[in-house]
C-alpha cells in the first residue's frame, strides 16, 4: 500500500477510480452543475411556451415531459448532488478528518449517479415519451396511464436513491466517527451540523420513496393493486406515501443551504454567528416537524376534517423554528463590520427571498387558503422562491465562498457581483408575477392558458431568459478562476471567515489532515 | 500537534480502486436489463427475457465477493484502526435504519388500507359517504376476500374505467382452524425465526468465550433454520396460489400479502447467505475472533432485524 | 425576422398594459380580469370568508417582512466595515430568543383561530338542497343531477375552443380555453352539493369564484359545496395534472335565477326523452354521418386526430380495425380497449351517438366502408 503523501493519478482513472473526498466532491459539484444546465435548458422550453396563449413551440405532451423532467432534474440531480459534493469537499476539512470515513464507497454513490440520470434522460427517446406525469408522479397517471419509459423511471429512482442512502451514511459515520479531538458536537460548524441532520432525513425517507415506486412497479407489471380503488387499494395511499418522502425532501433541500449561510453570514459580519446553540436546535424541530406535516400537499384530497387541521397546525409550526433561524442571522449582521463581496450579496438575496418564499408558504399551510391556492402558480412560485432563492442562492453562495481554498486562484468580484444583481432581478422578474397569476387563478402545468394571464407570463418568461443568462456568467467566472484566476496562497483568504478549513494551505492540499488538528 | 498524533491513529485510507466502477456497471446493467425485460413482458409483443439482468447481477455479485474480500484482507493485515472499525459499524446500523424505514412504508400502506381506504370504499366513516355510488354492494373486512370490483360483479359493471382485474383468494392465510392448529405454517416460520435469533445469539456468546466450535455449531444450525423458513415460505406460497387463489392478483390483500411476506422473505434469503458466508470463513479460513469478528456480528444485526420484522409482519399480516 | 419583429411589437403592447393596470392597482373586482393580482373573493360567503383570512395573513406577513428586512437594512447601511464601524462580539442571549420563538408562536395562534373556523365551514355539507355527481374523464367533465327531479340529466362537457385557436390559425375568442359545449347549471342562493369522482386518473375541480377546488379520484367520492349569490357564469379548469389535455379541462358553472333553472331542468329532461325515442329510430347514412362528424370532433379528435391520423390514439384512416369487422369496431367503441387511453365509451355517450361516430370513422378519412351501426346494434351490442 505504501504511503500516500503523494498527490493525485493522473487522466481518466485519477476520477473513476478516486476514494478522495476532494476528488469526488469536484465531481459532484460538476456533475450537478451538468445537470443544472439540462434542467434549466427544460425549464427554458416551459417557459418559451408560456411566454404567449396558444400552443407554439411544443405539444402538450411534450410540454408534460418537460415539466416533469425539469422537476426530478433540478431536485435529484442539481440540488441534491451540489450539497453532496460540497459535504464531501468540506465536512472533512471541517472537522479535521483525513477523508471520508467510508471512502470507497464515497467513489460508489457518486458514480450511479451519472448513469441513473442517463436513463432518465433517455426516456425522453424511447416510445411513449419520457414521465409525463409531474416530479410528484401521482398514481393512476403514472401507473394505468402512464407511458412504458416509466419502468426506466423507476429504476432509475432507486438507483439515485441508493446513492442518497450511501451518501448519508457515510456522511452520518464521518460526523460520528471522524471529528479531531476536541471537536465536540457543540463546536462543529453549523454547515457539518445543517449536515448531519439533513444525512439522517435522507436515511429517513429515500427508502420510503423507494417503496412507492416499488408499489408502482408491481401495481404497473405484475397486477398488484396499491393504487387502484377496484381492487381495494387508494389512489391517495400513493400520495401518503411520496409526501412522507416528498416533505422531509425539501428541507433536504434547504438544510445544507441554511448551513452554507450560517458559516458565511458570520465571516463578512466579522462576528461570531448569533445563537449557535439555537440555530441546532432550529434544525433539529424543523427536522422533526418536517416528517408530521406531509399531508398539506394534500388538502383538496377529501381527508377528514381532523386530519386537515392536524396537519395545518404542525405545519404553521414551522414557521417558528425558521423564524429563530432567519432572526439569527439578522442578528449576527447587526453592529458587525460588515463587506459585501459577492457570497455574502448571495446570503443576503437568500435572506430576503427565502423569507419572502417561507411567508407563501406559510399563507399555503392555511388549509382553507389553500383550497384556493393548491396546485396554482401560488405554488409554483412558492417553492422557486425557496429553492431557487433558497438552495442555488446559497450553492452560488458558496461556490463563490470556498472556491479561492479548492484552487487557490481568485475570482473576479465584479463578474461575480454582476452575476449576482442580474441573478436577482432576472430571477424576480420571473417568478415573482407567478403569484399574481397563481391567485387569479392559472392552474400549474398546463401548456397553454387562458388570456387574462398573458402579460404576467410574458414578464416570466423574459425575467427566465434573463435569470438563465446570468448563469453563463457564473460559469464562465468559474472556468476562468480555475484556469486563469489571480493566484492567492493566503491560507484565511477571507478575513473575517473561521473554521478548520482556512487552517491548511491554499489551495487545500489532496490529503488535508493527516494527522489531526487540536481544537479547543 | 505532534502529541495528538500519538494518541490519535492513522486512519487508512485506501488507494485508488476499480471496485465502485465495476459495480456500477454491475447495477446500472442489472436494472436497465430488469427494466427492459418487464416492459417487453407487459407492453412489448415480442419475448421477455431477463439476460441482461442475469449478467448485470453477476458482474455485481462478483464485484461484491472480491470488494468484500479485499476489505477482509486489509483487514487480517491490520491495516484497520480501531476508528474505521467502528465507521463500519455506524454504517451497517445506518444501512440497517435505511432498511427499517423501507419496511415503514410498506406496514404504513398495510395500515392505510385496513384503518381508512378499506372502510371508506364501503361508505363507511367521514371518507366515505357516497362510495355506495360506485361500489354498491361492497362490503369491507379485513382479511378483504372480495374486491370493491367483484362486489359490484366485475369490471364490465364497474362505475371505473378498467385498472385492471382483481379476483381475490377463496381463503385467507388468517388463523382459521384451531383443530388442524399444527399445519399452520406462519406459527411454525415464527417458532423457526425466533429460535434462529437465539441460536445466532448464543453463536456469539461462543465466539466471545473462544470457543470456536461452538461457534461453528449455532452458526450452522442458525443458517440450517434459515433455509427451513425459506422452504416453508415457499411451500406457503405454492399454496397460496395453487389452493387458496391467493395471488398478487388478489385485491390489496393479495398485494400487501406479497410484497411484506416476499420483500421479507429477500431479506431472510439475504441475511441467511450473509451469516453461511461468515460460517464458511470461519470453517476454512479460521477467521474472527474474540474481539475482531465485525462480519459475523454485522450479519447476526442484520438477522435480528429481519427477526424484529417478521415479528411484525406475523401480528399485522396473520393475525390481527 | 417577421417572427421576431411581431413578438417585439407583442412585448411592448403587453408591457404597456401591464404597467396600466399595475398602476391601477390591479383589478380587484370580482371575476378573473385581466392582468388580476390578488385572489378573488368569488360570489360566495365561503369565497369571502377564504379571501379575507388570505388578506389578513397577507398583511401580517407583510408587517413581519417589513420589520425584518427593516432591521437588516438597518444594519446593512450602518454597520459596514467602509463606514469604519467596528464589530461587536456578542453572540447570544437567552431572552431575545425566547422572545422570538414566542412572539411567532402567539402570531401562529391568531391565525389559526380564524383558519380553524373557516375549514370547518368548508367542511360542512350538511343540509345541501340538491346534489350533482361530477365525474373527471381524461379530459372531460361529466355531470349528473342526482334528486329526484334532477334524474335523466346527465351530460359530458368538453371543450369548446377551436383546434385552430389553440394552434394560432384563427383569432383567440374572448374565453379562449374557458368555455365548454355544455356548462352545467346550478340555480342562485341554494346550497349545492358537489360529489367528486373520476374515471380514469386523478382530476380536481376548481372554479375560483365558487371558492371550490377537490380531487376527483378514482374509485372515490369526495363531497364538497357551494351557493352562489349572484346569478352569472364562472369559470375553472382541471387543477390537477391528468395526462396530455389537462390544459384543455375547463370548467363553466352557470349560476341562474331559480326559475330559468327549473325551466333548464324541464329542457334537460325533454332531451332525455328524446333522445330515448331517437334510440328506436333507424337513421339514414347521411343522417348518421353528420351527427357523427360532431362526436367524433367532440370526443374522439383529441386522441385520434382531426383527419383520423391519430397522435395519442392510433390512426384511424386506413385503420385495420375500422376498415375491417364492423363488430369489433363497435366493440372497441363501447369497450375500449383495456390497459391502454382507450377508455370504453359505451357509458360515456348514449347509443345514437356511438352508432353515429362508428358509421363516421367507417366512412371517413378514406374508409368507404359503406356501412353503417344502427343505435338498436349498440343497444344489442351493449347486452351482449
Ligand atoms: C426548499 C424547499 C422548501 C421549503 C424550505 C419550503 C418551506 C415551507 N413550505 Fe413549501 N413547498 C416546496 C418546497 C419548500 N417549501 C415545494 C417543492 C412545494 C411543491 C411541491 C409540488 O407540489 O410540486 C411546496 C409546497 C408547499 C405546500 C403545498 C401547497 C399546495 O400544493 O397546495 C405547503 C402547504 O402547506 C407548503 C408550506 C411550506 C411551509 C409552511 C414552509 C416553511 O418551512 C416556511 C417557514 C419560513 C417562514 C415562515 C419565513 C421565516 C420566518 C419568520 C420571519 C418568522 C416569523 C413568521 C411568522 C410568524 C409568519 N409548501
Ligand atoms: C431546485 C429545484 C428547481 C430549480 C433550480 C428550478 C429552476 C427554474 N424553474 Fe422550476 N420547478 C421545480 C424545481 C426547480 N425549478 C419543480 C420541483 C417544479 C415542479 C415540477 C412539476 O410540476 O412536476 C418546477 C416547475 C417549474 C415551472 C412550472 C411548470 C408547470 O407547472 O408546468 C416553471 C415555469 O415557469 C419553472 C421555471 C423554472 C425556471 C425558469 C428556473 C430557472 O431558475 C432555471 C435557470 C437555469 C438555467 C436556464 C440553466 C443554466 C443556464 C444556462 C445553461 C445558460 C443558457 C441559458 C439561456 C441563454 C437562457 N419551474
Ligand atoms: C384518450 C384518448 C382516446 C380517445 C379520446 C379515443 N381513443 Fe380510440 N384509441 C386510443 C388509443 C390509445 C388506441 C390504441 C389502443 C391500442 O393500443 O390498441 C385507440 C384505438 C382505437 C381504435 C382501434 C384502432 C386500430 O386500428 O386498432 C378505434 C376503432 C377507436 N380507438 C375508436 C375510438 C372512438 C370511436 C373514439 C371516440 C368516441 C375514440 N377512439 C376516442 C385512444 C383514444
Ligand atoms: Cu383533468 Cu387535469
Ligand atoms: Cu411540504
Amino acid at each position: 500500500m505504501g504511503d500516500h503523501h503523494h498527490g493525485p493519478a493522473k487522466g481518466l482513472s485519477r476520477w473513476l477510480f478516486t476514494t478522495n473526498h476532494k476528488d469526488i466532491g469536484t465531481m459532484y459539484l460538476w456533475f450537478s452543475f451538468a445537470m443544472f444546465i439540462l434542467g434549466g435548458a427544460f425549464a427554458m422550453i416551459i417557459r418559451a411556451e408560456l411566454f404567449q396563449p396558444g400552443m407554439q413551440l411544443v405539444e402538450p405532451a411534450f410540454f408534460n415531459q418537460m415539466t416533469t423532467l425539469h422537476g426530478l432534474i433540478m431536485v435529484f440531480g442539481a440540488i441534491m448532488p451540489s450539497f453532496v459534493g460540497l459535504a464531501n469537499w468540506m465536512i472533512p476539512m471541517m472537522i479535521g478528518a483525513p477523508d471520508m470515513a467510508l471512502p470507497r464507497m464515497n467513489n460508489w454513490s457518486f458514480w450511479i449517479l451519472p448513469p441513473a440520470f442517463l436513463i432518465l434522460a433517455s426516456t425522453l427517446f424511447m416510445e411513449g415519451g419520457a414521465p409525463a406525469f409531474g416530479w410528484t408522479f401521482y398514481a393512476p397517471l403514472s401507473t394505468t396511464y402512464a407511458p412504458p419509459s416509466v419502468t426506466y423511471f423507476i429504476f432509475s429512482i432507486h438507483v439515485l436513491g441508493l446513492s442518497s442512502i450511501m451518501g448519508s451514511i457515510n456522511i452520518i459515520a464521518t460526523v460520528m466517527n471522524m471529528r479531531a479531538p476536541g471537536m465536540t458536537y457543540m463546536k462543529m460548524p453549523l454547515f457539518v451540523w445543517t449536515w448531519l441532520i439533513t444525512a439522517f432525513l435522507l436515511v429517513a425517507v429515500m427508502p420510503v420513496l423507494a417503496g412507492a415506486v416499488t408499489m408502482m412497479l408491481m401495481d404497473i407489471h405484475f397486477g398488484t393493486s396499491f393504487f387502484s380503488a377496484a381492487g381495494g387499494g387508494d389512489p391517495v395511499l400513493f400520495q401518503h406515501v411520496f409526501w412522507f418522502f416528498g416533505h422531509p425532501e425539501v428541507y433536504i433541500i434547504i438544510l445544507p443551504a441554511f448551513g452554507v449561510v450560517s458559516q458565511i453570514i458570520p465571516a463578512f459580519s466579522r462576528k461570531p454567528l448569533f445563537g449557535y446553540a439555537s440555530m441546532v436546535y432550529a434544525t433539529a424541530a424543523i427536522a422533526f416537524l418536517s416528517f408530521i406535516v406531509w399531508a398539506h400537499h394534500m388538502y383538496t384530497v377529501g381527508m377528514p376534517i381532523a386530519g386537515e387541521l392536524f396537519f395545518m397546525y404542525a405545519t404553521m409550526l414551522i414557521a417558528v423554528p425558521t423564524g429563530v433561524k432567519v432572526f439569527n442571522w439578522i442578528t449576527t449582521m447587526w453592529r458587525g463590520s460588515m463587506t459585501f463581496e459577492t457570497p455574502m450579496l448571495f446570503c443576503i438575496g437568500f435572506l430576503v427571498l427565502f423569507t419572502i418564499g417561507g411567508f407563501t408558504g406559510l399563507m399555503l399551510s392555511i388549509a382553507p387558503a389553500d383550497f384556493q391556492y393548491h396546485d396554482s402558480y401560488f405554488v409554483v412560485a412558492h417553492f422557486h422562491y425557496v429553492m431557487v432563492a433558497g438552495a442555488v442562492f446559497s450553492m452560488t453562495a458558496a461556490v463563490y465562498y470556498w472556491l479561492p481554498k479548492w484552487c487557490g486562484r481568485m475570482y473576479n468580484e465584479t463578474m461575480g457581483k454582476t452575476h449576482f444583481w442580474i441573478s436577482f432581478i432576472g430571477f424576480n422578474v420571473t417568478f415573482f408575477p407567478q403569484h399574481f397569476v397563481g391567485l387569479a387563478g392559472m392552474p400549474r402545468r398546463i401548456p397553454d392558458y387562458a388570456l387574462q394571464f398573458t402579460d404576467f407570463n410574458m414578464m416570466s418568461s423574459i425575467g427566465a431568459f434573463i435569470y438563465g443568462a446570468s448563469q453563463i456568467l457564473f460559469l464562465y467566472n468559474v472556468i476562468a478562476t480555475i484556469v486563469a484566476g489571480k493566484p492567492t496562497s493566503e491560507e484565511k483568504v477571507w478575513d473575517g471567515a473561521e473554521g478548520l478549513e482556512w487552517t491548511v494551505a491554499t489551495p487545500a492540499p489532496y490529503h488535508t489532515f493527516e494527522t489531526p488538528p487540536a481544537v479547543r | 500537534m505532534s502529541d495528538q498524533a500519538t494518541t490519535h491513529e492513522k486512519y487508512y485510507v485506501p488507494e485508488k480502486s476499480a471496485m465502485a466502477a465495476l459495480a456500477t456497471i454491475g447495477l446500472i446493467t442489472s436494472t436497465f436489463g430488469a427494466a427492459t425485460a418487464m416492459n417487453q413482458a407487459t407492453f412489448g409483443n415480442g419475448e421477455s427475457s431477463f439476460t441482461t439482468m442475469y449478467i448485470g447481477l453477476c458482474i455485481f455479485a462478483a464485484t461484491l465477493f472480491s470488494w468484500f474480500r479485499t476489505t477482509i484482507k486489509e483487514n487480517l493485515a491490520g491495516m484497520n484502526s480501531a476508528q474505521l472499525k467502528k465507521s463500519y459499524v455506524i454504517g451497517m446500523f445506518w444501512f440497517i435504519f435505511s432498511e427499517v424505514m423501507f419496511f415503514a412504508a410498506f406496514f404504513g400502506a398495510l395500515f392505510y388500507v385496513r384503518t381508512l381506504a378499506g372502510p371508506w370504499l364501503a361508505g363507511e366513516g367521514e371518507g366515505g359517504a357516497w362510495n355506495h355510488l360506485l361500489w354498491e354492494g361492497f362490503q369491507y373486512s379485513w382479511p378483504m376476500m372480495q374486491t370493491p370490483q367483484e362486489a359490484v360483479g366485475g369490471v364490465s359493471n364497474q362505475v371505473m374505467a378498467n385498472m385492471g382485474t382483481f379476483t381475490s383468494a377463496h381463503k385467507s392465510m388468517a388463523f382459521a382452524e384451531v383443530d388442524a392448529w399444527y399445519q399452520w405454517l406462519p406459527m411454525w416460520n415464527t417458532i423457526i425465526l425466533l429460535t434462529s435469533s437465539g441460536t445466532v445469539h448464543i453463536a456469539h456468546e461462543g465466539l466471545l468465550s473462544g470457543n470456536r466450535s461452538r461457534f461453528n455449531l449455532w452458526l450452522g444450525i442458525t443458517v440450517a433454520l434459515g433455509v427451513i423458513f425459506l422452504s416453508l415460505q415457499v411451500v406457503e406460497y405454492y399454496e397460496a396460489y395453487a389452493h387458496f387463489g391467493l395471488t398478487l392478483n388478489s385485491g390489496i390483500y393479495g398485494s400487501t400479502f406479497f410484497m411484506l411476506t416476499g420483500f421479507h422473505g429477500f431479506h431472510v434469503a439475504m441475511g441467511t447467505i450473509m451469516l453461511a458466508i461468515q460460517l464458511i470463513r470461519s470453517l476454512k479460513a479460521g477467521h474472527f475472533t474474540s474481539d475482531d469478528h465485525f462480519g459475523f456480528e454485522a450479519s447476526s444485526w442484520y438477522w435480528h432485524f429481519v427477526d424484529v420484522v417478521w415479528v411484525g409482519l406475523f401480528l399485522f399480516v396473520y393475525i390481527l | 425576422m417577421g417572427f421576431i419583429s411581431e413578438r417585439l411589437r407583442a412585448i411592448v403592447v403587453h408591457a404597456a398594459a401591464l404597467i396600466a393596470t399595475v398602476l391601477s392597482g390591479g383589478a380587484l373586482a370580482s371575476g378573473s380580469k385581466v392582468n388580476q393580482m390578488d385572489m378573488s373573493p368569488g360570489v360566495t360567503a365561503t369565497g369571502q370568508a377564504i379571501y379575507d383570512l388570505h388578506t389578513a395573513i397577507l398583511w401580517i406577513c407583510i408587517v413581519i417582512g417589513v420589520v425584518v428586512f427593516g432591521v437588516m437594512f438597518y444594519s446593512i447601511i450602518y454597520h459596514r466595515k467602509s463606514k469604519g464601524y467596528k464589530a461587536a462580539n456578542f453572540h447570544e442571549s437567552t431572552s431575545v430568543e425566547i422572545a422570538w420563538t414566542v412572539v411567532p408562536f402567539l402570531i401562529l395562534i391568531g391565525m389559526a383561530v380564524p383558519a380553524t373556523s373557516t375549514l370547518i365551514q368548508v367542511y360542512d355539507t350538511e343540509e345541501a338542497e340538491m346534489d350533482i355527481l361530477v365525474t373527471g374523464y381524461q379530459w372531460k367533465w361529466k355531470y349528473e343531477y342526482l334528486n329526484e327531479n334532477g334524474e335523466n340529466v346527465s351530460f359530458f362537457s368538453n371543450l369548446r375552443t377551436a383546434q385552430d385557436e389553440i394552434y394560432n390559425t384563427e383569432d383567440k375568442g374572448e374565453h379562449y380555453l374557458l368555455e365548454v359545449d355544455e356548462p352545467v347549471v346550478i340555480p342562485v342562493d341554494t346550497k349545492v352539493r358537489f360529489l367528486v369522482t373520476a374515471n380514469d386518473v386523478i382530476h380536481s375541480w376548481w372554479v375560483p369564484e365558487l371558492a371550490v377546488k377537490r380531487d376527483a379520484i378514482p374509485g372515490f367520492v369526495n363531497e364538497t359545496w357551494t351557493r352562489a349569490d349572484e346569478v352569472g357564469i364562472y369559470r375553472g379548469q382541471c387543477a390537477e395534472l391528468c395526462g396530455k389535455d389537462h390544459g384543455f379541462m375547463p370548467i363553466v358553472v352557470n349560476v341562474v335565477s331559480k326559475e330559468d333553472y327549473a325551466a333548464w331542468l324541464e329542457t334537460k329532461q325533454a332531451e332525455a326523452a328524446e333522445i330515448k325515442a331517437l334510440m328506436a329510430q333507424t337513421f339514414t347514412m347521411d343522417e348518421l354521418v353528420a351527427r357523427g362528424k360532431n362526436v367524433y370532433q367532440g370526443y374522439c379528435a383529441a386522441c385520434h386526430g382531426m383527419n383520423g391520423e391519430g397522435g395519442l390514439g392510433k390512426a384511424i384512416a386506413g385503420s385495420a380495425i375500422a376498415t375491417g369487422d364492423l363488430t369489433k369496431h363497435l366493440d372497441i367503441g363501447v369497450n375500449g380497449v383495456p390497459g391502454t387511453a382507450m377508455q370504453a365509451f359505451g357509458g360515456q355517450m348514449n347509443d345514437v351517438d356511438m352508432a353515429a361516430v362508428i358509421t363516421y370513422q367507417r366512412n371517413a378519412f378514406g374508409n368507404n366502408m359503406g356501412d353503417m351501426v344502427q343505435p338498436i346494434d349498440v343497444f344489442n351490442h351493449k347486452k351482449g
